[in-house]
C-alpha cells in the first residue's frame, strides 16, 4: 500500500519539477539507481563517490537511500527528423571531435554556429570550466580530472558546498520515502532534476491550487 | 334557592390551581406565559431525546477515544470502515498506529527556498481525504512582504506566477505546539497532545463548540461545515483513526503531520509534494536526524513566539 503512495507522490513530484523545455539540458533517467556505499566507489574514476552516502550509517539503516542519476552524456538534437518523423540526436564527440576546443567561451553570442538555444546564466563560468575539451563524453572537475555524466552532483558541489552539505542532511534538494531508514528506504532528487545546469536558478511557477475557505477570501478593502 | 349551585370546580381536585381562577386578562396571560414557557424547555432539550438522523446508535454510545480498550477500537473501526463503503463507495482500512515511544517530531521549512507553488496544499488536500467542494487544506501558503512577518498582511489568495521578487512564502499549518492553547480551551477533551509531540483530535468526541478554532493563533484549525465530498476513486484508503479518515460534520480537525504515514516512518505528504525541497521533517530526540541539523545550523524562528505556545513547527531563511 505505502509503496504504491510513494510511488504516486513520486511521479506527482517528478511531473511538478518540470525540466525545462531545453532539448540541450542533459537528458534524465527516470529509474533510481542507488547509491553504492562511500566505500565501494572508489574505483579512481574521477573520485565519483558521493558525498551523501556519508551522512548515513550503513549498520543502523538497513535501507538505502537511492539518489536518481541522470543517464549518460546527453544526446543533442539537431533539429533535423528522419524519415520516420524521429529527431536526430548526436553525441557531442559528433561535432566535438573535429573542432579545437574555444576556452573563451561562456555566453550565447559566443556561440555562432550551433547551441543556439541553449540559455545560459551560471555565473561567469566557461563553458569549459565543467565539459571536458579532452572528452565530450564526460565532464571534468576543476583539478582537471574527468568525471562522468552521471556523478555530476560531484561536480556541482566543488563550488555549491554548502547546499551540499545541506542536501547530505535532506534540507536541500527534498525526498521521498521514509524519514526513519531503519523502517523503509528513501529517495532523492540529484542536482539536475531541479536546476538545468546551464541556467540553474529555480525555475517559477503557476499555483494551481487553491483552498477556498473563508481566510482565503480576498479583503473588500485591498 | 333557585340557583342550585352547577357542579363547583372547587369540589374537584383542581389538576392545574391556574385552570381555577376566573378568566380575566391576568389569567389569560399566566397560561400563556406557562405554555410558552414549557414550550421553550422542550425545545431546548429536544435535541437530548433524539439521535441525530446522520449519527449511528454505536456512534452516539461512543467512548472517548482514550477509554477505548482494542476490542472497542475494533468494532469502532470496522463500523467506520463499512460507513466509508456505504457513504462513499469505498473500501479503505482504519489503523491506530502509535506514537513511537522516544520520537518527538519536528518540522521546519525553509523560507527561502519555498515559493509558494502551493502543491504542499494539494497534497494534503487529497491525502488527508479532505472536502473536495472546497479544497479544503490544512496547510495556507501565506504571500508575505519581505521586511514583515505580519500573518495577518499575508496574502492566500495570489493568482500569479511565483516567486515575486518582492515577496517571500510561508506555508502555515498546525504548528503542534508543546503548550497548545487548542487543547486547554476544549470543553470536551476531544484533542490533546499525544507523546511524539501531534496534537489529535477524536472527531468521534468532539461536540464543535469551535473554541479550539478561536484560541489558535495560527488559524491552524478547521470546522467541517459540510459532510465532506469526496468521489470514490479519490479517497485514500490508507486512513487511521486519528488522522485523515473522513471527518464527520460537524467537527474540528487539524494537521496531525499524517501520522498515519509518519508513525510508520513515511515522510508527511506536503513534505513529498514539494518541488522545492523546503520541508524537512524528523526526530528531535535524535541528535543525527535531519531536524536537528536545521535546529543547529540554521537561523531558525517559530511564530508568534511571545505567546508562549512553544511550536514544533519551525521557520527559517538559509
Amino acid at each position: 500500500m505505502s509503496v504504491g503512495l510513494v510511488a504516486i507522490t513520486g511521479l506527482y513530484l517528478a511531473a511538478n519539477i518540470g525540466s525545462p523545455p531545453d532539448p540541450e539540458s542533459s537528458r534524465l533517467s527516470p529509474v533510481t539507481s542507488a547509491v553504492p556505499p562511500a566505500k565501494s566507489t572508489a574505483d579512481g574514476v574521477g573520485g565519483s563517490e558521493l558525498p551523501a552516502s556519508r551522512s548515513t550509517s550503513e549498520d543502523a539503516n538497513p535501507y538505502p537511500t537511492t539518489i536518481r542519476k541522470p543517464i549518460g552524456p546527453p544526446q543533442v538534437l539537431t533539429g533535423i527528423t528522419d524519415p520516420h518523423g524521429n529527431a536526430v540526436t548526436v553525441s557531442c564527440s559528433t561535432c566535438h571531435a573535429t573542432r579545437k576546443p574555444n576556452t573563451e567561451n561562456k555566453t550565447m553570442a559566443d556561440m555562432n554556429e550551433f547551441h543556439g538555444s541553449l540559455k545560459i546564466a551560471h555565473g561567469n563560468i566557461s563553458c569549459l570550466s565543467c565539459h571536458n575539451a579532452n572528452d565530450y563524453g564526460s565532464l571534468k572537475l576543476a583539478d582537471g580530472s574527468r568525471i562522468e555524466f552521471t556523478e555530476v552532483m560531484s561536480l556541482c558541489a566543488q563550488c555549491h558546498g554548502p547546499q551540499m552539505r545541506d542536501y547530505e542532511h535532506n534540507v536541500h534538494g527534498g525526498m521521498n520515502g521514509y524519514w526513519d531508514l531503519t523502517k523503509g528506504s528513501r529517495q532523492k532528487n540529484n542536482c539536475i532534476d531541479c536546476h538545468n545546469p546551464h541556467s540553474p536558478q529555480f525555475p517559477k511557477m503557476q499555483p494551481t491550487f487553491k483552498p477556498r475557505d473563508r481566510f482565503l477570501q480576498a479583503h473588500p478593502h485591498e | 334557592m333557585s340557583n342550585t349551585a352547577p357542579p363547583d370546580d372547587s369540589n374537584a381536585a383542581p389538576l392545574l390551581p391556574i385552570l381555577n381562577q376566573p378568566s380575566s386578562r391576568r389569567t389569560a396571560l399566566k397560561v400563556a406565559g406557562a405554555a410558552l414557557g414549557l414550550a421553550a424547555f422542550g425545545k431546548a432539550v429536544s435535541p437530548l431525546m433524539v439521535i441525530p438522523e446522520n449519527v449511528s446508535v454505536d456512534e452516539f454510545l461512543q467512548q472517548h477515544y482514550k477509554e477505548l480498550s482494542d476490542d472497542d477500537k475494533s468494532k469502532v473501526f470496522a463500523r467506520l470502515e463499512a460507513e466509508t463503503k456505504e457513504h462513499y463507495g469505498a473500501a479503505v482500512t482504519i489503523s491506530d498506529p502509535q506514537a513511537i515511544p522516544g520520537v518527538k517530531f519536528g518540522y521546519a521549512i525553509s523560507l527561502s527556498k519555498c515559493n509558494g507553488n502551493g502543491a504542499c496544499m494539494e497534497a494534503c488536500n487529497k491525502e488527508n481525504n479532505h472536502h473536495r467542494g472546497v479544497d479544503q487544506s490544512y496547510i495556507r501558503v501565506l504571500e508575505m512582504s519581505k521586511g514583515s512577518l505580519d500573518m495577518e498582511h499575508g496574502s492566500t489568495t495570489y493568482d500569479h506566477t511565483v516567486p515575486q521578487d518582492d515577496k517571500f512564502y510561508m506555508p502555515v499549518q498546525c504548528q503542534q505546539c508543546d503548550n497548545p492553547p487548542c487543547v486547554t480551551v476544549c470543553p470536551v477533551e476531544a484533542t490533546w497532545k499525544e507523546d511524539d509531540g501531534i496534537v489529535v483530535v477524536d472527531y468521534n468526541w468532539c461536540i464543535g463548540c469551535r473554541y479550539c478554532e478561536a484560541a489558535c493563533p495560527y488559524h491552524a484549525r478547521r470546522f467541517n461545515w459540510e459532510q465532506p465530498e469526496i468521489p470514490a476513486e479519490d479517497v485514500n484508503p490508507v486512513q487511521a483513526y486519528l488522522s485523515n479518515r473522513i471527518r464527520p460534520q460537524g467537527t474540528m480537525e487539524k494537521c496531525h503531520y499524517c501520522l498515519h504515514r509518519t508513525r510508520e516512518g513515511r515522510a508527511p505528504a506536503c513534505l513529498e509534494a514539494c518541488p522545492t525541497g523546503a520541508r524537512v521533517f524528523g526526530d528531535m530526540n535524535d541528535p543525527e536526524s535531519d531536524i536537528n541539523y536545521v535546529l543547529k545550523n540554521k537561523r531558525v524562528f517559530v511564530l508568534k513566539e511571545e505567546l508562549g505556545t512553544q511550536p514544533s513547527f519551525f521557520y527559517f531563511f538559509d
